[in-house]
């Protein structure tokens, strides 16, 4: 054989390897769909325990029957559980603050005296929205019971204006967050978490094994033994995600308004940049360990700052410039774009932009990074 | 092998050296190997065995001198040294989770082979090596002995021009060393050019030249016969202790 033999893309018997690896290596393909479905299901759970019982401190200053008609339905929503009695507004406030309530319900004296009188009664719902869960758990159950009570105590033949109003006030966070916010992103958050380690992982562990001594040895290019690695975990992270989606809508009841296809296509850009980022942690580190540690380091401002837990708003410059820097951010537009409001491509253009920038980039640096010698 | 413009020696060496981190490995060797020679190199642990190998299959960037693999030079002519030769690194380097077959067919289709033309030479690779019952076992849970042989058959997969076995016989029983070497002097019969680096003494005697290295250095070059009447002893085996000792000495 002499060195003129042209070169050609290695890249076929690569993949052929690299799906027969993953095809033997059941468990490691098991622990790569399992372990996000079954984070998906105590994320999940987690949240909605939580939303169902928001301890809620009661503030009735008209003690009525009608009054406490009114909390008892709310409380049969399972939205609020009540854990006490105020006597005033300083102790509605005191409640709050110190978080043995994360909701109140404040029942003015007037209220009986408003239905009597045929007029609207109003009934105030106060929240601690800083979660914006809770403020969501409680605008649904201030709605639900208001319309429940207001169904009992309307005469059909009456014109008289509708009975009972009940007011939600969100605090210490006004710009009130749906409660489905906090869902979507988590695919996002899950996908970010396995792709980055199992991709920086599976590099690691050739070079620990001795096998890629071997490998680099052979006229493969660099670029064919990254795209090799990439494109199988591609399809993974699709299985991925396919399955949250599934399992979310079934038992989440995740809505999905828009396109699946468009919010596929789209995370093409979102997973391989996330692989782009663990091929990167993969030509930093030595060990499996420090694979690891490093992609923890990763994902941490992933989880903190991309929007996923906490509204960006919030955050202070600093961290939002950071954000910046995350395409979890990015995705986390997507995803609640496409699947809460079922908006298309022409308010996600930027997003699809930004996200395809970052897979180009990771992976182009990777590979430049990455070495065919050994140290 | 064909190139007529090739008229150098297939490796050839000049001060190669290399230095990590302050520690000189490889300090300034200097040798050429014949085409269809089985050149060995000896030398204890950590006395650059393992370092010049990997210089010279591009593995590693020499810190300076020159070297030469193929015709090509190794410091700028990596890619086409890669095509030419074949390497068994001396850390088991196949896929524990695929058969032998399978790894063979990787190796090959690395090389470059394809279609008919790779499955005619996997399955004369299988004959000539004997793995033939044991092509569809998962090579993890094969013997030395057999880890051996598929190592071998990817490393020559693509009939390379020099090849380099980096202790290739460790932990391999005698009858399996005895196969082996059968295999190796066929190979270099045939005009393939090998660099082999072993403990064993009986091995060195096997090779037509031997390099002895310690710490870094070269210290002797030659058959077995003029190595020892250079240093008026018996067997290889003391020169190598007297060489070795005399090199501490020297640096201590």
């Amino acid at each position: 054989m002499t060195g003129t033999r042209k070169r050609k893309s290695l890249l076929v018997p690569m993949l052929r390897k690299e799906f027969i690896q993953m095809r033997r290596d059941r468990l490691t393909f098991a622990l790569m769909i399992g372990i996000p479905i079954i984070q998906l299901i105590l994320f999940g759970y987690a949240i909605r325990t939580e939303v169902r019982n928001l301890p809620t401190v009661v503030l009735d200053e008209s003690r009525t029957e009608q009054s406490r008609s009114l909390v008892s339905v709310m409380e049969q929503t399972q939205n609020f559980k009540i854990v006490g009695a105020a006597l005033s507004r300083n102790e509605v406030r005191d409640w709050m603050e110190s978080g043995r309530a994360r909701a109140a319900i404040v029942i003015p004296p007037e209220f009986e005296r408003d239905i009597k009188q045929h007029k609207t009664a109003h009934a105030q719902v106060i929240v601690d929205a800083a979660d914006p869960l809770a403020s969501s758990a409680a605008i649904g159950g201030a709605a639900l019971a208001a319309s429940v009570r207001a169904t009992a105590l309307v005469d059909p033949h009456s014109t008289r204006p509708q009975p009972l109003d009940v007011r939600v006030r969100p605090w210490y966070n006004p710009a009130l967050r749906s409660s489905v916010y906090i869902v979507p992103g988590i695919i996002g958050v899950l996908l970010s978490l396995t792709l980055l380690a199992i991709m920086s992982i599976a590099i690691v562990r050739e070079r620990e094994k001795g096998t890629f001594e071997q490998l680099v040895v052979t006229p493969i290019s660099k670029t064919d033994i990254m795209l090799g690695k990439v494109l199988p975990f591609v399809v993974v992270g699709y299985v991925q995600m396919a399955c949250i989606l599934i399992l979310g809508r079934v038992l989440f009841n995740i809505p999905i308004r828009g396109s699946v296809t468009l919010l596929f296509v789209i995370s093409l850009g979102f997973i391989v940049a996330n692989l782009g980022i663990g091929l990167l942690v993969s030509t930093m580190v030595k060990t499996q360990i420090q694979a690891i540690q490093l992609g923890i380091f990763f994902l941490m401002p992933n989880i903190l700052l991309s929007g996923f837990m906490f509204p960006r708003e919030a955050m202070p410059r600093v961290a939002q410039w950071i954000s910046y820097a995350l395409p979890l951010t990015y995705y986390l537009t997507v995803l609640r774009g496409i699947l809460l409001k079922g908006i298309g491509i022409d308010h996600l253009w930027h997003e699809t932009l930004i996200l395809a920038a970052f897979a180009t980039a990771l992976i182009v640096v990777s590979v430049n990074r990455f070495s065919k010698t050994v140290s | 092998m064909t190139d007529p413009a090739r008229a150098q020696p297939p490796v050839r060496t000049d001060k190669l050296t290399k230095v990590f981190d302050g520690v000189t490995a490889v300090d300034g060797i200097t040798f050429d190997i014949h085409t269809g020679e089985v050149f060995g190199v000896l030398g204890p642990n950590g006395s650059g065995k393992t370092t010049t190998i990997r210089m010279l299959c591009g593995l590693l960037t020499p810190t300076s001198g020159s070297a030469t693999v193929a015709g090509f030079d190794v410091l700028t002519q990596s890619e086409e040294i890669r095509r030419n030769i074949g390497y068994m690194s001396q850390k088991f380097g196949m896929y524990d989770d695929l058969t032998v077959a399978e790894n063979l067919d990787f190796y090959s289709s690395l090389y470059g082979l394809a279609g008919q033309e790779k499955k005619e030479r996997m399955y004369e690779l299988f004959d000539d090596l004997g793995l033939r019952p044991r092509i569809n076992q998962l090579v993890g849970t094969l013997s030395g002995g057999w880890k051996q042989r598929i190592s071998l058959a990817c490393a020559i997969a693509h009939h390379p021009a020099v090849l380099f076995l980096d202790e290739p016989t460790a932990g391999v029983d005698p009858a399996a060393r005895r196969r082996f070497w059968d295999t190796i002097y066929g190979l270099a019969k045939a005009g393939t050019t090998i660099l082999v680096t072993t403990h064993y003494m009986d091995e060195a005697a096997r090779c037509q030249r031997i390099a002895f290295l310690s710490r870094g250095h070269l210290i002797a070059i030659g058959t077995a016969e003029e190595v020892t009447r250079q240093f008026g002893k018996a067997t290889i085996e003391d020169v190598f202790i007297e060489l070795q000792e005399r090199d501490e000495g020297v640096t201590v």
